[in-house]
């Protein structure tokens, strides 16, 4: 099937087999391999994007549900120059170690604290609940979100 | 996945029309749960027919119902609406990105034990909107994985009668996070209802609950009622005797939200 | 500048611009023109012969390429997967080594074990494949309880009993004397329950051949791309050492489970030379699950012999370990030699004697995972010396006191093999109590019993020995390999610097700790140090990063070749400023004559390194770059406290941690915020194997806990914010001073939170991991 689609302000026309993923779409159509896989019970979060500016697993979702649709993945927020609050946070606070979960882990805070509800230690840790990390126990990622919202 | 062919009809009538003519068809919604089975390789549809292309999502209220449209997300149930114990129980389903691409339709139309939304259904003595007709809530949820809905038939919108009262308490499961217990309890027009989901086979009501509650809604009334856990659903997270003693803990915690 | 990027600074990291802006580089990210796809085909059976597999469908099917057995592999002589650590028994025999084909040929021995491979030109095509492959099985009974497992059927013809070993350390005879004439003994039978390591990022490899070159070249997620490559080449013959490079590029965490040589690399390095092309390989999440090596899995008796004012007169330990179905690569090491040698603790025990029989089940191997033995031992020592104290009705923390081996006492030899080198337990200890307010707990008690709930307060006093390890004494105790690093500090032309080394980062921060401790003794701006890891072709042999070695053994290596670098310019400027060696200062990137204004920095010595004009070519040769082997002289010794407070739901038996105290010595720190990064996430790694996690196979040998929807893996609101501190005590026999940090986290938290649990609940003991049920149960008194 063909399906077009907006990633990080271009838009892309694919001819994809029907049961593509997004994610699949995103890393081995365009070559944007900083939304990773972690899993395939839809539940480590790591391959979290933004699709029609919410958060969304990209590996829950068929390449037709994509068409017509705006993605935004983490090579789509910013820039080693111009990086974006919540990715600077990030690295300001050390609230990554490995990085592998770390593109999924921004863009769903980005989403959370773009939802405007004044966070809190609780209501962050909450909000990350789809997201996956096995190596900084979540402690540094707290403090970076907390850090970003005051930014963003 | 298997291969299969993906539509996404844009009316009713070409919905339904493309599941007659599959070999075997599978409508889609939010996916949160086809998605996954079909990675599993748990399924193998020849067709998946996406419902997202008909006007389906919305919430709206009129004579103190609010109907619910099937493909409305979680994530606007969860925003606030007139019934604030649906508002919660929506933030709870999943999590933020489930709840921004998971529907109330998916979640009920597959009588799923661990989805959420079943246990207000039955609590708030919902109306299950179909293309094959109303279904009550009592009749809609039949046994594990197993609803009243018609073959082929689509779920266009669950109507929710205005509570009084009501309050959605849930213990999950520690690493899903589905419901072990989920339990809403509501008072509409006078009538108690307490809806259960999660411990056994489909949800269903905890009628002793809901006369001891109709005397006396209080926590005290729940004191000392036993739960017969005899069918419930038993796993390495929760057997069924602790599913037992959840559905109280829950109900109590549920009229301890309201009094 | 030093300063703030100098050793000691909380710099940050170098490897985060790539990975906040999804600029990382990691296996399954690279991607080779005209690269197949593989698959495999796993046992559905715990046990099984295989009576045939017929490959003709699945060969048959469009876009397949090639179908593998292990009959293939072993037509080829690819060899057996090795265990590198000979452990003996008792009675001196060697352990049992059963035969560990990469890819099953004529048994099968747990759920997940591959059997068969296919290639194909789509990732689609492989795993249509891979379902057409037809297999013939004959099921065996299979053995999954490790209690009886070595009274049952017996799995391997090597292995009667299904026993591996019967391994044994420490003075019996001493040890039964103290506890003969012991006024009191305190025992427990403790479960160290069976953990699945999941690392972010599955495993994968991509495996090229070029033919034209007979070049092989593996990308793979490793932790020791060196070991890899020796282990493949030596061990299983795959091809000539010197034919293969192995490179481990980023590599989405590991926490031990990517230490080991496994079937799948193995199989897609071999089938890209059958096949002169490039082959990828990616694991599914249940594949991690079934086929990851898995961590912990030991059932102990254990019991500690006080005299009546509480002072510790013996320990006694029998364990039996459950090593999976085969021996994976270290498997053997982890519950001898990383778990018997730290029973002392941080006490003075004066009599200690371990047995520690290992078997054989039809389970996934099970090998180091984040602690590797040590978090077990401390779980042993730690619960026994709570609940003595609870039994003699003292104060945990004056128990220990009464026990610590005190700062004279060092270097301490225990009575288990090691002699540690320096400490002052009491220090972390005290600060320890400090930040979490046990003054107040009492009052917190009241307040939360008012509202309800109950609470309990923990305490494990931990010691582990790591900085693995001094090649000789390995060695000797049965190590098939040194365990040294490498190191190489190249200096550049105009001055920026390359620093080479055998370990490898998946997370742990070195290119940032490691150059800064380049930067800071060669007095060089931190932005010009480049640190190369994990590629064979680029660094000397080293033994990779694990076992918490990389900063005390890699990173002396690195201060051993920038000693040399610095000796050798030492000489260089001596000739440029027409001095004396002697004569010649060298600080903060300076050379100087001492009571002179004449200096020369460092990038101009380096530059007349590599354009010889003004140098002394008759005695020196020319260019900057020293190399280093760095054989530690013994095990580093971290040692801490952690305290541990929680509130259980007694309605729904749900566990809080309401606060976490964690108090470590470290030795000297290069870098403040990554050592508290590495016990944050070791603090929740211990943490969820008390309350969340456990990898479970039912009695049939089917793995219940097979995804995240079962296994529960700790999320953000499953954690407590940490209080974390240190003390120091500097190493004595390093040239950093340093101890090393990456394990301590899940080393001494388990038991803090399981003696909080059981302080609150008022019993004396809770099965792990302590689930809303169990604890639900444990207070119904069930």
């Amino acid at each position: 099937m063909e399906i077009s689609l907006t990633v990080n302000g271009t838009e892309h026309t694919a001819d994809v087999p029907d049961n593509s993923l997004l994610v699949e779409i995103i890393r081995e159509r365009l070559n944007l391999t900083g939304t990773h896989v972690g899993c395939d019970t839809s539940q480590c979060g790591a391959c979290t994007i933004h699709m029609n500016g919410c958060s969304v697993k990209s590996c829950t979702v068929l390449a037709g549900q994509a068409d017509g649709a705006d993605i935004t993945t983490i090579e789509g927020i910013g820039t080693v120059d111009a990086l974006h609050p919540m990715q600077e946070a990030f690295r300001e606070n050390h609230a990554l170690q490995c990085g592998f979960c770390t593109p999924g882990m921004i863009m769903s805070a980005i989403d959370l604290v773009e939802k405007g509800k004044p966070l809190d230690e609780q209501s962050v840790r909450e909000g990350l609940e789809g997201n996956l990390c096995r190596c900084t126990g979540y402690h540094n990622i707290v403090k970076a979100v907390l850090d970003a919202q005051d930014k963003m | 996945m298997y291969r299969f062919n993906y539509h996404k009809p844009d009316d009713m009538d070409a919905a339904q029309q493309l599941m007659v003519d599959a070999e075997d068809g599978v409508y889609l919604s939010g996916g949160m749960t086809l998605i996954p089975t079909l990675k599993a390789r748990l399924a193998s549809p020849t067709d998946v027919i996406d419902l997202s292309g008909l006007a389906l999502a919305g919430i709206e209220l009129a004579d103190d119902r609010l109907t619910i449209g099937a493909l409305t997300l979680h994530s606007e149930v969860a925003a606030g609406n007139d019934i604030s114990s649906l508002s919660n129980l929506a933030s709870s389903i999943g999590d933020a990105q489930v709840r921004n691409r998971g529907t109330i339709g998916g979640s009920i139309a597959n009588s799923d034990p661990g989805a959420d939304y079943p246990a207000a259904v039955i609590a708030l003595g919902a109306t299950i909107n179909t293309t094959a007709g109303a279904i009550d809530a009592d009749d809609f949820f039949r046994g594990l994985f197993e609803t009243a809905l018609e073959p082929g038939a689509i779920v266009t919108s669950v109507t929710f009668p205005l509570p009084g009262r009501a309050a959605y308490e849930k213990f999950p499961n520690p690493a899903s996070r589905y419901a072990v217990v989920g339990v809403m309890v509501a008072e509409t027009n006078g009538e108690v209802r307490v809806g259960v989901t999660g411990a056994g086979p489909c949800a269903y009501r905890q009628r002793n609950f809901e006369q001891a509650l109709a005397d006396n809604f209080s926590v005290a009334a729940l004191d000392g009622l036993e739960v017969d856990y005899a069918e419930f659903n038993s796993d390495i997270h929760a057997s069924a005797e602790y599913r037992g003693h959840l559905v109280g803990v829950m109900a109590r915690r549920a009229v301890a939200q309201m009094t | 500048m030093t300063s703030e990027t100098g050793i000691g600074a909380a710099v940050k990291r170098k490897e985060d611009a790539r990975f906040i802006t999804g600029a990382g580089h990691y296996t399954d990210d690279i991607n080779q023109p005209g690269q197949l796809y593989a698959v495999f085909v796993r046992s559905m059976y715990p046990r099984a012969e295989i009576r045939s597999i017929d490959v003709s469908s699945a060969l048959a099917m469009e876009d397949v390429v090639a179908v593998y057995t292990g009959a293939d592999l072993a037509a080829d002589e690819i060899g057996d997967l090795p265990c590198g650590w000979m452990v003996k028994s008792k009675d001196g025999s060697d352990m049992i080594q059963p035969p560990h084909p990469p890819i099953a040929v004529s048994l099968v021995n747990y759920v997940g074990e591959p059997y068969a491979m296919v290639v194909a030109e789509t990732l689609q095509a492989a795993r249509d494949g891979a379902e057409a492959v037809a297999a013939d099985f004959d099921e065996l009974p299979a053995v999954v309880d490790l209690g009886s497992a070595h009274g049952a059927d017996q799995i391997h013809d090597a292995a009667p009993g299904n026993q591996c070993y019967d391994w044994e350390l420490g003075d019996r005879e001493a040890t039964d004397a103290a506890f003969a004439s012991a006024d009191h003994v305190t025992s427990l039978d403790i479960v160290n329950n069976r953990l699945i390591p999941n690392a972010m990022e599955p495993r994968a490899a991509v495996g090229m051949y070029e033919a034209a070159s007979g070049n092989y070249t593996l990308y793979t997620t490793s932790q020791n791309p060196h070991l890899e490559r020796l282990v493949l080449a030596a061990f299983v013959n795959v091809a000539a050492e010197s034919k293969l490079r192995v490179v481990a590029p980023d590599v989405g965490g590991g926490f031990g489970s990517k230490i080991f040589v496994y079937a799948e690399e193995t199989a897609v390095i071999w089938a890209a030379g059958k096949l002169g092309c490039a082959i990828k390989w990616r694991a599914d999440r249940s594949e991690s699950f079934l086929a990851d090596a898995h961590g912990r899995d030991h059932l102990t008796r254990a019991e500690l012999a006080l005299k009546a004012d509480g002072t510790f007169v013996g320990l006694r330990v029998k364990t039996v370990a459950n090593m999976g179905a085969y021996l994976s690569l270290f498997a053997s090491s982890v519950p001898t030699y990383l778990y018997g040698t730290l029973l002392a603790g941080q006490y003075r025990t004066p009599a200690i004697y371990v047995e520690v029989q290992s078997v054989f089940t039809n389970t996934a191997p099970v090998d180091a995972y984040r602690g590797a033995g040590r978090p077990e031992a401390t779980y042993v020592v730690e619960r026994l010396v709570e609940t003595a104290a609870r039994e003699l009705g003292k104060d945990p923390a004056e128990i220990r006191r009464l026990n610590f081996i005190q700062p004279e006492d060092f270097p301490y030899e225990t009575p288990v093999a090691l002699t540690y080198d320096t400490g002052d337990y009491d220090a972390s200890l005290k600060k320890a109590i400090e930040l979490i307010g046990y003054d107040g707990f009492a009052d917190r008690k009241a307040s939360s019993e008012a509202a309800g709930k109950k609470r309990g307060i923990g305490f494990s006093c931990y010691i582990e020995a790591c900085g693995l390890a001094p090649s000789q004494v390995a060695l000797s105790l049965g190590a098939g390999v040194g365990l040294f690093e490498s190191a190489e500090v190249r200096v550049d032309v105009t001055g920026s610097v390359s620093v080479m080394t055998g370990c490898h980062s998946h997370g742990q921060g070195h290119e940032t700790t490691f150059a800064q401790i380049v930067s800071d003794k060669l007095g060089i701006p931190f932005d010009n140090v480049d640190v190369v890891h994990g590629d064979t072709g680029r660094s000397d042999y080293g033994l990779g990063t694990y076992g918490s070695r990389s900063l005390v053994v890699g990173g002396s290596a690195i201060v051993k070749a920038t000693d040399k670098v610095i000796a050798k310019s030492r000489k260089i400027a001596a000739h440029m400023l027409e001095s004396t060696e002697e004569n010649v200062d060298f600080e903060e990137g300076t050379f100087s004559v001492t009571d002179s204004n004449q200096s020369i920095t460092f990038p101009e010595v380096a530059f007349s390194a590599y354009v010889p004009g003004n140098y002394p070519l008759d005695e020196l040769e020319p260019g900057l770059s020293e190399k280093a082997f760095y054989d530690p002289e013994n095990f580093t010794y971290p040692a801490g406290a952690h305290i541990c407070e929680v509130e259980v739901d007694p309605e729904t038996g749900t566990v809080e941690i309401v606060n976490f105290v964690a108090v470590d010595d470290f030795g000297e720190i290069i870098n403040p915020m990554i050592v508290a990064g590495q016990v944050h996430g070791g603090l929740a790694q211990g943490i969820g194997q008390a309350l969340l996690e456990h990898g479970i196979y039912d009695e049939s040998g089917q793995l219940v806990t097979g995804s995240y929807m079962d296994y529960t893996m700790p999320r953000a609101d499953d954690m407590p914010n940490f209080v974390v501190d240190t003390t120091v005590t500097p190493c004595t026999h390093n040239p950093l001073g340093s101890k090393g940090c990456g394990e301590a986290g899940a080393i001494g938290s388990t038991a803090a939170v399981m003696n909080a649990l059981t302080d609150a609940l008022g019993v004396v003991d809770v099965p792990m991991p302590a689930s809303p049920e169990t604890v639900w149960r444990a207070m119904e008194g069930e």
